[in-house]
């Protein structure tokens, strides 16, 4: 996880984190006093109250730490996954698992992050790591 | 803690009401909470003019408590309208309390109405407004379907760590509709088996459509005095032994871990407040949105170990009859669950306190727990209650 440089957005950490999503980029935050992975974005520190949050690129690797399939009609658009990823920073996010169907995303299942564009905006999902077999 | 623990027993709720609990078509949330708190004043024995304290919540207005004042007519001295969501009305307790000790009023008036069955304003359009007034920016563009799908992934991460079963929560679902069966004021009571529960339509796995509570209309209230005064009012006083409220995240995605709710904070203080254990506790009130919550609350207020919830309730071990009467009235899975129910739960276990539960009438009731839980998992306020003889 190396420090990067910040998103060129103004303002807030909600719109630079976007921003930077939308440039395809995914980041989380380190903060610079008790050096804490930070998600999702905030103005300080949730563990010490630090002011100076740092934008970090995280590996982008994590497991699943719980997991749910939304049933919606087909016409709807069909069931979908919902899933709560750990990534290996130490941080949680709610994001979705793609590539397998939504019953076959296992808790525990080791998984990568991706940048999509959805409706103009970025958004992080994730893909089963394919060593484990689990990639359609 | 020493200070909380002098107002023990200094406060007692005198009157309680619920109205229109089910279907109330063309009421409006405000006529279902005047109906309920004109009852509930009659109920202590004292007329409105007297109440001069108000605590209320609204889960649209964000400023209720202004319209339920210029409604009912009264001047309060004490107003608290906290809105932590379902939990809110059980939170209300100990600021009132210390209201009422302080002498900053006399007669608090706790109250709720929704007309979340029957409105026009729906599922659709409270959805799409709150992406405007309560952003969750972080979790919205994954669409979860809320709060059913935190609870779904509360039940799957509990599934995981303790080999809980779907069976083991279809048997809260079942004991919850065993006790709507001799509520006449339930509004689902037909008969309902496991099987039923686990051939439900899935909604968000690994929870049914039979896993969730209702969508019903209902108002409900409830009146606190000062111990000494309830005395002398005509209905058995109900004492307020021990409060604890905790909120530790509104986000499921921020909470930190699925299977220990903040409810350990908030058991544990209204226990300590009380100087009681979950073994004195006779009736148990757990607000069950989900049945995953009620092996939570369980578990997290002392009843069982973390992770033996689903064990604990085979068996039809919370229903008539079992070794814990859970949801005595039904819960929010199968009596009344309008958009909150935490002022529900403490009802029912004042009526039980009092005698008052008719056909599911719990023998020799002498202390309750009414715990409330509020958002995704995301506020917990537990009370425990009990008759003067546990003063």
């Amino acid at each position: 996880m190396t420090t990067t440089e910040l998103p060129s957005q103004q303002g807030g950490v909600l719109a630079r984190h976007q921003a930077a999503l939308n440039e395809g980029r995914f980041l989380i935050q380190r903060c610079g006093s008790c050096s804490r992975a930070v998600y999702f974005p905030r103005e300080l520190c949730p563990h010490c109250g630090h002011g100076e949050l740092a934008w970090v690129q995280p590996a982008g690797t994590g497991t699943v730490y719980a997991v749910t399939t939304v049933r919606r009609k087909p016409e709807a658009g069909g069931d979908f996954n919902v899933s709560l990823i750990d990534l290996d920073e130490g941080v949680r996010l709610m994001s979705r698992v793609e590539g397998v169907p939504s019953s076959e995303v296992r808790i525990g299942q080791r998984v990568t992050a991706r940048v999509v564009q959805q409706g103009g905006q970025g958004v992080v999902v994730f893909d089963p790591v394919a060593s484990e077999g689990a990639r359609a | 803690m020493n200070e909380l623990k002098a107002l023990r027993g200094s406060a007692a709720i005198a009157g309680v009401a619920t109205f229109g609990c089910g279907e109330a078509p063309g009421y409006s949330d405000m006529e279902l909470l005047a109906n309920a708190a004109r009852a509930a004043v009659a109920d202590a024995g004292l007329k409105m003019s007297d109440i001069d304290g108000l605590c209320t919540a609204s889960g649209g207005a964000t400023m209720w408590a202004m319209p339920v004042v210029e409604y009912l007519g009264i001047r309060p001295s004490y107003i608290d309208s906290t809105m932590i969501g379902g939990s809110s009305f059980i939170a209300h307790l100990l600021p009132a309390m210390q209201a009422l000790q302080s002498g900053q009023c006399n007669a608090v008036l706790v109250c709720y109405g929704s007309a979340q069955r029957s409105a026009t304003f729906g599922r659709r359009e409270v959805v799409a407004s709150r992406r405007f007034l309560d952003p969750q920016p972080y979790e919205s563009p994954y669409e979860p379907m809320q709060p059913l799908s935190a609870y779904a992934l509360a039940a799957s991460r509990h599934m995981h760590d303790f080999g809980t079963t779907r069976r083991q929560l279809a048997e809260v679902a079942v004991a919850a509709r065993a006790w709507a069966q001799r509520n006449p004021e339930a509004f689902m009571r037909e008969p309902l088996s496991i099987d039923d529960v686990l051939g439900a339509r899935m909604v968000c796995d690994p929870l049914t459509v039979r896993d969730s509570c209702l969508v019903t209309d209902g108002g409900g209230a409830y009146v606190l005095v000062r111990a000494d005064r309830a005395r002398d009012l005509p209905r058995t006083p109900v004492y307020v032994l021990g409060n604890g409220t905790a909120v530790w995240n509104r986000q499921i995605s921020s909470m930190h871990d699925l299977t220990v709710t903040a409810a350990r904070d908030s058991g544990r203080a209204a226990f300590a407040m009380a100087g009681l254990a979950p073994k004195d506790i006779d009736v148990v009130q757990l607000y069950d949105a989900f049945t995953i919550n009620v092996l939570l609350f369980l578990e997290d207020l002392g009843f069982c170990a973390k992770g033996e919830g689903g064990a604990f309730v085979e068996g039809g071990a919370i229903g008539p009859g079992g070794r814990l009467p859970v949801n005595t009235n039904g819960g929010g899975l199968s009596c009344v669950h309008p958009g909150m129910y935490g002022i529900f739960a403490l009802i029912e276990a004042v009526r039980q306190l009092r005698g008052d539960g008719g056909e599911r009438q719990v023998a020799g009731v002498k202390t309750a727990i009414a715990h409330g839980n509020g958002g995704t998992l995301s506020s917990q306020s537990t009370a425990v209650l009990g008759l003067a003889e546990t003063l």
